[in-house]
């Protein structure tokens, strides 16, 4: 039979052939998963016992539900506070770490170790230094200079900053390694061009360097939203005696969905901020994507 | 040759036969419980001791991670696969008992009035008309650690028998340095440790209230005396002579650890890890008293119960290794191995483990403790968290946030029995 196929037909039969095992594996690990939660989240179940059907009750409480709108606004601050300091930070260390020759690959080793540490590990070890006087290193050193503490984690107004701190900071060398390698491909005509013509660094920065990295920028952005839309792990082990706290001030959806799944054993309840998590990283990979679209 | 070779695969054979013959009257039933070293040991222990009396039943034991257990018995359970006796928090059991995945012990070996009358009161929470479902090896009560170093410092003689006294020692132990920041505190606190337990099942009481009524169905501390309670918990840390800070050296037990705490309250499962800390010398005493003298406790615990799975002579093996289980015998090898309290008073207030040191105020402690029965620990915990939260952080009125975490607790409750 194989041997009656045309070319073109036997092409396309080798192709779906290569294709098949990605095509299940996706099905399998990513595909069922996703559409079980989507049914999950219009049921009730709490691991034990059958499943059962509550049809929008889910998304009802959890239009209803204080935490959620409390948690669904921390998870933008996150994104918005988040997405463009990390974006200028790596810049402008990308822009003059690129200038540099001296130690240049020690420096950039140093900038990229904190995003080979654990997460967990670095939270931990963050959340000592914002301790109160006598442990806590930041408040120590405020001490010795006769400055009143700071209440970092204990507070409803300092918490988000303190725990996003590190998120950054983590997240850092890795966007700086792009960023670098954007700006290694921009042409160096261009820069020699705009020598000859004698143009300032302002406008070289402006006009060459930046509208060059478009496409590094779209990467950039899109990463790190997706990457503080879905910020967990530092939150947690920041918080673990009060997860998210305190009175909700730090906690973003992802924790509320561990949370409600894992101590509350409302599945259901789970999935429903599980389906409107993903519809939110839909939603704003897919503006993002659009907006910075080069013409 | 051939005829050798076939003699010898029969031999082979038959004798492979005898051997599994013995093991195919033994009954295998499985134990599950989640890991944590001394209790996995213990349990290593009876197993041994009752192999040994019943020669024809082997138990095996799995165990994993705390955080994986709830997930995987429910998985288990449905496909037979799962344990034949289990242990669960005391806090699931409605969840358990309505999912169909445990079954009633029977009242020929476990009667009703006898369990009553040989076990602590709390453990009645088990019973359901005629028969337990579940039964504990050893519970565990709140009692207060406190630091003889420190204590012998600021020239205290012993622990705080009543509230006042509590707050009088802390008062004397709180240190502070010359910017007035707290460097030792007198007394932990912080309701995401067992402070939520404190406050609820002992310091309610105490100034005269019942934390809940209708079983646990109905919150009932939305009252004077709740906001006594609250009001005696806050003054802790919110005034300008405060004795404690809420997040002080990050957690209540890490404060008290490093010797930068006087006091502390905490469960009888911290014993093991507080021996293993060089130069902390410790004593306990039993929660001190209400101001009328009353006293009281909280006490929660990890029950074994019988699967559904269990049936035919896995079943009868399962109500065997039960009843040792709940024996005297198993109970004082638990406190000995684990540092957790035995079930019943017989084991518990015997001469040597009442009057133990260490052991012996938890114990005492059981004979006036009060279990919660929450559908929901971690959320009704944030209930009083956060209720604490608005006071310190927000600058409520006491009685005001009082009132928001008993509608929220009572919504939780109701949501739960409404199903």
């Amino acid at each position: 039979m194989y041997r009656n196929l045309t070319i073109r037909q036997k092409q396309i039969v080798w192709a779906w052939a290569f294709l098949a095992l990605p095509v299940l594996f996706y099905t399998v690990i990513r595909f069922y998963p996703t559409g079980n939660a989507i049914l999950i989240s219009f049921q009730n179940w709490n691991l034990l016992g059958s499943r059962t059907w509550a049809g929008l009750e889910n998304y009802d409480k959890l239009w209803n539900d204080p935490v959620f709108w409390k948690v669904f606004q921390n998870t933008f601050v996150y994104l918005l506070l988040g997405t463009p300091l990390s974006l200028v930070l790596s810049f402008i260390i990308a822009y003059h770490l690129d200038k540099l020759r001296f130690m240049h690959g020690f420096l950039r080793m140093l900038y990229f170790l904190p995003f080979m540490t654990s997460a967990v590990a670095m939270a931990w070890v963050w959340r000592w230094f914002y301790q109160d006087v006598p442990i806590g290193l930041f408040n120590n050193i405020l001490a010795n200079f006769g400055i009143p503490q700071i209440k970092f984690l204990q507070s409803t107004t300092n918490a988000l900053p303190a725990v996003l701190a590190p998120a950054v900071w983590a997240g850092l060398g890795f966007q700086v390694i792009i960023f670098m390698a954007g700006i290694r491909a921009i042409p160096t005509s261009y820069y020699e061009a705009a020598k000859i013509d004698g143009v300032g660094w302002f406008t070289v920065l402006t006009q060459i360097t930046i509208p060059l990295l478009r496409p590094t920028i779209v990467f950039i952005v899109v990463f790190s939203s997706i990457g503080f839309l879905r910020i967990f792990d530092h939150v947690f082990n920041m918080t673990t005696n009060n997860p998210g706290g305190p009175l909700n001030a730090t906690k973003p959806i992802v924790l509320m969905i561990y949370d409600t799944a894992f101590n509350g054993f409302d599945m259901g309840y789970a999935a429903a901020q599980t389906v409107v998590l993903f519809t939110v990283l839909l939603v704003v990979s897919l503006v993002q994507l659009r907006l910075l679209r080069s013409n | 040759m051939k005829a050798n070779l076939k003699g010898l695969v029969l031999a082979g054979l038959t004798s492979s036969a005898t051997l599994f013959a013995g093991t195919a009257h033994a009954v295998e039933i499985e134990y599950w419980q989640y890991f944590f070293g001394a209790r996995v040991d213990a349990m290593d222990q009876l197993i041994e001791n009752f192999e040994a009396a019943n020669p024809d039943i082997n138990v095996t034991m799995t165990h994993f991670p705390y955080a994986d257990y709830r997930t995987k018995v429910a998985a288990a359970i449905p496909a037979g696969e799962g344990p034949d006796v289990v242990q669960l928090f005391y806090g699931w059991l409605n969840d358990y008992v309505e999912a169909e995945l445990i079954q009633p012990l029977p009242s020929d070996t476990f009667p009703v009035a006898q369990i009553d009358a040989d076990f602590f009161p709390m453990v009645q929470a088990m019973k359901d008309g005629d028969n337990y479902w579940a039964l504990p090896t050893a519970v565990r009560s709140l009692a207060l650690f406190y630091n003889t170093r420190l204590f012998a410092a600021a020239g205290i003689d012993g622990p705080p028998a009543t509230l006042d006294e509590l707050m009088e020692t802390a008062a004397a132990l709180t240190q502070r340095d010359g910017a007035g920041n707290l460097t030792t505190v007198g007394l932990t606190a912080g309701m995401t440790a067992q402070d939520h337990h404190w406050w609820r099942e002992v310091l309610v009481r105490q100034f005269g209230g019942e934390p809940y009524v209708d079983d646990y169905r109905t919150v009932n501390y939305n009252t004077e005396a709740g906001v006594a309670a609250l009001d005696f918990y806050t003054n802790m840390f919110l005034n300008e002579d405060a004795v404690t800070s809420i997040g002080f050296m990050d957690e209540p037990q890490a404060a008290f650890k490093a010797g930068l705490a006087g006091m502390h309250i905490d469960g009888s499962f911290r014993i093991g890890s507080l021996a293993d800390i060089r130069g902390l010398e410790w004593g306990v005493a039993e929660l001190p008293a209400g101001m009328d003298g009353v006293q009281s406790n909280y006490s929660s615990y990890w029950v074994n119960a019988i699967t559904t799975k269990a049936e035919g002579a896995k079943y009868d093996a399962a109500v065997l290794f039960m009843a040792y289980l709940t024996s005297d015998e198993a109970m004082q090898i638990w406190l000995d191995v684990v540092g957790e309290l035995p079930a019943k008073p017989s084991v518990g207030m015997t001469e040597e483990n009442a009057n133990d040191d260490v052991f012996g105020p938890f114990i005492r402690g059981l004979a006036y403790a009060n279990t919660t029965k929450f559908v929901n620990e971690s959320a009704q915990r944030q209930v009083l968290v956060e209720m604490v939260e608005r006071v310190q952080l927000l600058d409520m009125d006491p009685a005001e946030s009082l009132a928001i975490a008993a509608e929220a607790e009572q919504k939780i409750l109701d949501e739960y029995y409404a199903e």
